[in-house]
């Protein structure tokens, strides 16, 4: 079964489309570029270093207030969010640009992903809207992240949604997916779960209408679009991932597909320098389907991953080994030829057998077995209404905030919200122990609903629970049979509804729809009669899959998983806000109260 | 012609534009003395005589008309002052050609066309040229004085070489070449000494040639560089022709000038013989790209050099290819056998391609359909016996005549050649149709030509809308709802085009109602802001979805709406009140708590002071205060944990400041639990147990909190006595855990002992007591802690305990 819809066709952003346009059309006498610090991350997937050099960009720097750092260039580019507080420290750059001993130098900006009427004005208050020569945009909406995955890397995209009622991430979602129906033909059919979904979808439908030119003659490679509000499904984040990507994840964070990892076990194996020159700097990895043995484990339970690495470990030395045996020049040759892939092959193993080792080293101690069994007590149902001593005790012992944040939402989740008393008692808990200041950071969390009180006497999650079959409890790790085994036992609301939706259909669960927030929807877009296909025996179809407010790799590994299923029918691509887990997740609702200096 | 003119032709002003435009008449009051009180009518005609449209002339005395390249009238009065008509009589606008012209007047005037557009050329009373080589882009340029001019020349032109405009003018027997700085006197080569004064100059269409007419007859014709001659011709007439224009073909080697006099028409070119025809009447000759348009009072002719093709073909007795398979097609309609032949003797000649090619060219040359279709029908005959004969030309000439017929209609009146139509393309001839207003045509052959919707139907029906909001005798909703039902949601359509347009004629009304139809809200809400239609402006924003575009649209009210009404406004627009929000989070803070305060939104309110104690108030008291502010909003707003926490929090921040000033140590901002803990570690006991009563901290916790410092200070014997001091809430396993986290395994196993029987196995297990963890678990019977026993076990030192483990389970599973 074929998994992924090729990178090269899936990104509208190619890496010459984007230096073309970060270099512009300027005089060739250099030019530097003044990065907003938060657009290096994605950028880097699209465009390397050395191939802006090529375009004459000589010198980067990141933005910040105050004057421009010297540089001989006749250039300055700025590339930045449509922010206000940006626009002020570019105001400020401009204006304290040294005239009379430097040279003139030409300002330029590019705004990612979009123009603002709003920040030009200000610059234009500020006085320096005419130092510019040119003003543009780089319509970065989605960037890929992987053959089937696209992201927005919107950072407070959820915040903005839920807490703040600030839609400027959906409407970039919905410019987006209109660029991708540009590309790959207009879908059909879409669906949705949610408010901001229903949101999108309206904007959608509206910016159709917007569109000169008419009908999109392309051919469609996506039959259906699932738009689902990350509201739908708070409990998948809450809880920890046990996939192999997923653990990555919550120990040691990737960002835009990049992870950092302690040295140590990454030190060169060879004798005589033993334990001399342990190096200091984390270890830098990229992590996506483009390395054999990642594609391979990435979304494997973490459990199955140990049995994979030993086999490839077996296959390796054999291969090595085949050396041995190559006795005619020709087999010498052969085996010579297959020595780079080889090499690499051994690399790429030893790399993720430490990071396995590590895993490890985390994932059998006392303390995450303790955590991992509470989480799936209270997904399982078990005393989810009262307060849990695992909590308190971690409370007591002043585990690290957000775990405990996300124990207790989870619970909450879990129990359509909290009684009056045990909520009050958490909530005091916690300000006692970590600050008063966290009141604020609960504040939010209650009006995104991942903290809240019961209001009815009656608790609904075990109701969406059994119908949709969230908690299994024969879970087989090693080789699947649902997407269950993400979690070792959960399988993640937010993909079940999108397996629900491919078969047999959400009518099936109309009452349990109506159990979660936000409305859900069906609307068609008409294809021309050339357009509309005409299903082979066999063929599947094309699912995009849309998370509004981020999606985990838990997530997106259960997703693949379904992809991959013989009879299943449907293939998966996967788009969101944000590439989320738990802990940043929680870190992005939280407010930053920070006391005075004295 | 259609027209029925009361005056003579000679009696008016006539300007006809090229590429079978309009004719402009204004009857000429200049020569005749003026009839007071009778103002003269300003004329326009369709190039076959239909009226478009007239006015009655009230402004200055007219000099010259003219017309501009996207076919306007221009009107250059004598105080040099220059007014822009269009093809309806419609003003549209005027401008000056200068102070120096308005002293002097405009004797002679002149309207040419350049790459650079349309221009203006003035002979003032004072011998001296201004000119503008753009109108839409009016620089006058004066020209040099020719010296010693006392009288208006006798004839002059301007000619355009390598992109400058210069002006050539005869004065007898001189010739004068005025550039931009200076005058030249030039002698066009190999005139002959005898030829006399110059009277007549024509200027070809192209600028490329030069023709000179003198008082003997004698017309000279070269190049406009005055370098090269291309030959002269010797006529019996020594009057002063009326008009003298060029007439050739592009790409032709024959060159030809057409010289009038009042009832003769002469055509005299290289050859020493010369054409002749009689004028009936008063006609006005037009140079066009490949001919003269030759018109009067009834008749409007062209008069063009054959086409090469055209020729071969109806020559007499002609045995070119094309001619031979026009014969052949015929006969073959007549179905005799002559048609073989024919056919025959052209493919003998292995000439079959040409004479299609031939034919179809002809046909494209041709006026009378009757003999277009017959052309067409034998290159279609031709085509068929050959192989490969690639379609393009044929299909593009039939679909080409078909439009140029339909055009060339006395109704529509645009007798255009095929040759003029390819020089000026499609889209310009649509622009043209559009002009005149014939909207339903330009359609049709936008349909006909399957032009794509959005350079060819959308932009006329966009420019019939915008003379549609013109119809002031309408009433709003009709025009608005006449243009939605014919524009409907055609792509390409930008109502707000439209709506801008019906703005400025006024219409505020029509321009809101038609920019309902506009589905693009980026164009609707600048506009309604310009309109000063504000909050129509912020529905529009908000139902785009583009925060980006509702921001301006708040802003924009915040300054133009007073406090009160702004924040009313926004009251109604959630989504607006949102973003303000967010704005004011960032940029005004106290406008923020405005907001709330109108929304009696106390949780918020309360929030709010939280924020401030953290972030604006630097002192105690200060954040006291703004803390004291929140409680009061909190207890509003029916929080009243909230409330409470906040009151605990005043509670401690006041304590921390007194521990602070008794200990000297750093206390405030601790967490109640980092404050204890502290003081725990500091040995401040009583104080600790004060803050643990007064802030009601659970006992549990409490015993967490007071061993973890207790072993941080590693104060092994308080730890004792507290843990003595009752029964321990969270028992005694965690009293192993810290003392084996602080590596103290003597006092580790003190409490090991006092742990429940069910925490047994993992208290001997921490403090590495395997044997007595295996005793522990044999005893529970257990057969999960007696594997977690087995798996801390190491080969080497444990065997005995294996060895007993072992044994129990083979018991176990015995029984």
């Amino acid at each position: 079964v074929a998994t992924s819809v090729g990178c090269g066709r899936q990104s509208p952003a190619c890496p010459s489309h984007c230096s073309r346009s970060v270099a512009f059309d300027v005089s060739s006498l250099g030019q530097a570029i003044v990065w907003d610090e938060y657009l290096t991350g994605p950028f880097g997937l699209i465009a390397q270093y050395s191939l802006l050099k090529e375009h004459e960009v000589e010198k980067m720097f990141t933005l910040k207030a105050g004057r421009l750092p010297p540089a001989d260039v006749k250039n300055i580019i700025f590339l930045v969010r449509p922010r206000l507080e940006l626009m002020d420290i570019i105001a400020e750059n401009v204006l304290s640009e040294d005239r009379v001993r430097s040279p003139l130098r030409d300002f330029h900006i590019l705004f990612v992903p979009r123009r603002s009427l709003l920040c030009e004005q200000r610059l234009k208050d500020q006085g320096v809207l005419g130092s510019f020569i040119h003003r543009e945009q780089y319509s970065l909406d989605l960037i890929p992240f992987d053959g089937d995955l696209l992201s927005m890397e919107s950072e407070s995209a959820f915040k903005e949604c839920y807490l703040e009622n600030d839609q400027t991430s959906l409407y970039q979602a919905a410019k987006g997916l209109m660029t991708l129906q540009a590309l790959y033909g207009t879908i059909p059919q879409i669906f949705g779960k949610g408010d901001c979904a229903r949101h999108v979808a309206n904007m959608m439908i509206r910016m159709k209408r917007e569109f000169p030119g008419g009908q999109n003659s392309i051919f469609p490679i996506f039959d259906t679009l699932l738009l689902l509000d990350r509201n739908v499904d708070l409990l998948s984040p809450l809880a920890t991932q046990l996939t192999y990507e997923g653990l990555i994840d919550e120990i040691y964070g990737i960002q835009n597909t990049y992870v950092k990892l302690p040295p140590e076990k990454f030190a060169p194996k060879k004798q005589g320098e033993g334990g001399k020159d342990l190096p200091t700097e984390p270890k830098k990895l990229q992590l996506n389907s483009a390395e054999e043995l990642y594609a391979e484990i990435r979304d494997k339970n973490f459990n199955a991953v140990g049995s994979v690495l030993s086999k490839k470990a077996k296959i390796i030395s054999a291969a090595f080994e085949e050396r041995h045996h190559a006795k005619t020049v020709g087999e010498i040759k052969q085996f010579v030829s297959q020595l780079p892939h080889m090499q690499a092959a051994r690399s790429s193993l030893a790399n993720h057998t430490s990071i396995a080792e590590l895993i490890k080293d985390i994932t059998t101690s006392e303390d995450f077995f303790d955590n991992l069994t509470v989480e799936q007590e209270f997904m399982s149902g078990i005393d989810t209404d009262k307060v849990n001593n695992y909590t308190e005790d971690c409370i007591a012992q002043k585990h690290p905030l957000i775990k405990i944040l996300r124990l207790v939402c989870l619970q909450s989740v879990c129990n359509s919200g909290l009684k009056q008393k045990v909520l009050d008692h958490y909530k005091r808990e916690i300000l006692q122990t970590y600050g008063y200041e966290h009141i604020l950071t609960l504040n939010n969390l209650e009006k995104a609903g991942l903290l809240k009180l019961q209001t009815s006497s009656r608790n609904n999650y075990p109701t969406i629970r059994k119908t949709m079959r969230l908690w299994m409890d024969d879970v087989n790790e090693q080789n699947p049979n649902d997407i269950s085994y993400v979690y070792s036992g959960y399988a993640p609301l937010s993909v079940r509804l999108a397996q629900l939706l491919a078969r047999p259909g959400w009518r099936s669960i109309e009452e349990v729809l109506k159990m979660l927030p936000g409305p859900h929807f069906e609307e068609r877009q008409q294809l021309p009669t050339g357009l509309q296909k005409k299903r082979q025996q066999g063929e599947n179809r094309v699912t995009l899959v849309f998370f509004l407010g981020g999606v985990t790799y838990a997530e997106i590994a259960a997703l693949r998983f379904l992809s991959q299923m013989e009879d299943g029918g449907t293939e998966y691509v996967i788009a969101t806000t944000k590439l989320i887990n738990g802990t940043n997740w929680i870190k992005s609702l939280m407010e930053k109260l920070e006391p005075p200096p004295f | 012609m259609a027209w029925n003119l009361k005056e003579d032709l000679r009696d008016c002003l006539v300007a006809a534009a090229p590429y079978g435009g309009p004719i402009a008449l204004l009857k000429n009051n200049f020569r005749k003395e003026k009839s007071l009180g009778s103002r003269p009518l300003l004329e326009i005609y369709s190039a076959s005589g239909v009226p478009l449209a007239s006015v009655l002339w009230k402004s200055g005395q007219v000099v010259q008309l003219g017309w501009t390249a996207s076919e306007d009238l221009l009107c250059i009065q004598e105080d040099g002052t220059v007014l822009i008509y269009n093809l309806f009589c419609e003003f549209k606008r005027h401008f000056s050609m200068g102070n120096e012209v308005l002293q002097n007047h405009v004797r002679e005037a002149k309207v040419f066309h350049t790459e650079y557009g349309t221009g203006v050329a003035i002979l003032t009373g004072a011998h001296r040229f201004s000119l503008t080589t753009n109108i839409d882009d009016l620089k006058l340029r004066r020209m040099p004085e020719v010296p010693g001019l006392q009288k208006l020349p006798s004839c002059w032109a301007v000619l355009s070489q390598d992109r400058v405009t210069i002006i050539l003018l005869a004065v007898g027997q001189d010739l004068y070449l005025l550039d931009n700085t200076s005058c030249s006197v030039v002698t066009p080569p190999g005139i002959s000494a005898h030829a006399g004064a110059y009277v007549q100059m024509a200027v070809s269409f192209n600028y490329r040639y030069l023709a000179l007419f003198t008082d003997t007859g004698s017309i000279w014709m070269g190049t406009s560089s005055l370098k090269e001659k291309l030959g002269e011709f010797s006529c019996d007439f020594r009057a002063p022709p009326r008009q003298m224009v060029w007439c050739t073909r592009p790409r032709s080697k024959q060159r030809a000038v057409v010289v009038a006099w009042d009832r003769r028409l002469l055509v005299a070119g290289n050859s020493k013989e010369c054409i002749q025809f009689v004028l009936d009447e008063d006609s006005y000759l037009v140079p066009e790209l490949d001919g003269v348009r030759i018109f009067s009072c009834t008749t409007h002719e062209f008069l063009h050099e054959i086409p090469e093709a055209s020729e071969e073909i109806f020559k007499i007795a002609s045995m070119a290819p094309g001619a031979l398979l026009l014969e052949a097609q015929r006969e073959y309609e007549k179905q005799s056998q002559k048609a073989d032949e024919y056919l025959r003797e052209i493919k003998d000649q292995n000439l079959l391609a040409e004479a299609v090619r031939q034919c179809i060219e002809a046909a494209g040359y041709e006026h009378e359909p009757e003999t277009q279709k017959s052309l067409l029908r034998a290159a279609s005959f031709g085509k068929c016996f050959l192989d490969k004969f690639p379609s393009e030309s044929f299909v593009w000439t039939c679909r080409d005549l078909r439009v140029l017929n339909a055009i060339r209609d006395y109704q529509i009146g645009i007798p255009l050649t095929f040759a003029q139509y390819k020089q000026l393309t499609i889209e310009v001839l649509l622009d043209r149709l559009v002009l005149r207003r014939l909207y339903p045509l330009a359609i049709k052959i936008c349909e006909y030509l399957r032009l794509s919707e959005f350079q060819g139907v959308s932009r006329i029906l966009a420019h019939w809308a915008c003379y549609k909001v013109q119809q002031k005798d309408k009433s709003d909703e009709e025009v608005a709802h006449a243009i939605n039902q014919k524009l409907g949601d055609t792509p390409g359509i930008s109502y707000s085009e439209i709506a801008a347009r019906a703005y400025d004629c006024g219409r505020t009304e029509l321009a809101i109602k038609l920019l309902e139809y506009e589905p693009r809200s980026g164009e609707q809400v600048p506009l309604l802001l310009k309109m000063k239609k504000s909050q129509l402006a912020l529905n529009k924003a908000i139902e785009s979805g583009d925060t980006d575009l509702v921001y301006t649209v708040v802003l924009h009210l915040k300054n133009e709406l007073n406090r009160g009404t702004f924040f009313m406004t926004l009251q109604k627009q959630p989504v607006a009140l949102s973003l303000y929000r967010q704005f004011c989070k960032h940029q005004e803070l106290e406008t923020l708590k405005d907001l709330y305060n109108q929304d009696d939104d106390h949780q918020e309110l309360g929030n709010f002071h939280v924020h401030s104690s953290y972030s604006s108030e630097k002192r105690i008291e200060g954040r006291v205060g703004a803390l004291q502010n929140a409680v009061d909003e909190y207890y509003k707003a029916k929080n009243e944990f909230a409330a409470k926490a906040t009151e605990d929090q005043i509670k401690l921040l006041r304590m921390q400041r007194r521990l602070q000033d008794e200990l000297d140590k750093p206390y405030v901002d601790y967490s109640l639990h980092d404050t204890v803990y502290s003081l725990i570690l500091d040995g401040n006991h009583k104080r600790a147990e004060q803050l643990y009563r007064d802030f009601r901290i659970p006992d549990k916790r409490f015993w967490w909190l007071k061993i973890s410092a207790l072993a941080e200070r590693e104060d092994w014997e308080e730890m004792e006595k507290f843990s003595k001091s009752k029964k321990s809430p969270i028992g005694y396993l965690p009293f192993v855990e810290i003392c084996m986290k602080h590596h103290n395994r003597h006092e580790a196993k003190k409490y090991a002992a006092r742990v429940t029987p069910e925490q047994r196995v993992k208290a001997h297990i921490l403090v590495r007591e395997l044997d007595q963890a295996a005793d522990a678990a044999i005893e529970h019977k257990n057969e999960n802690e007696m594997n977690l026993v087995l798996s801390k076990c190491t080969a080497a030192t444990d065997s005995l305990v294996v060895e007993k483990i072992n044994r129990a389970k083979a018991q176990t599973l015995k029984k």
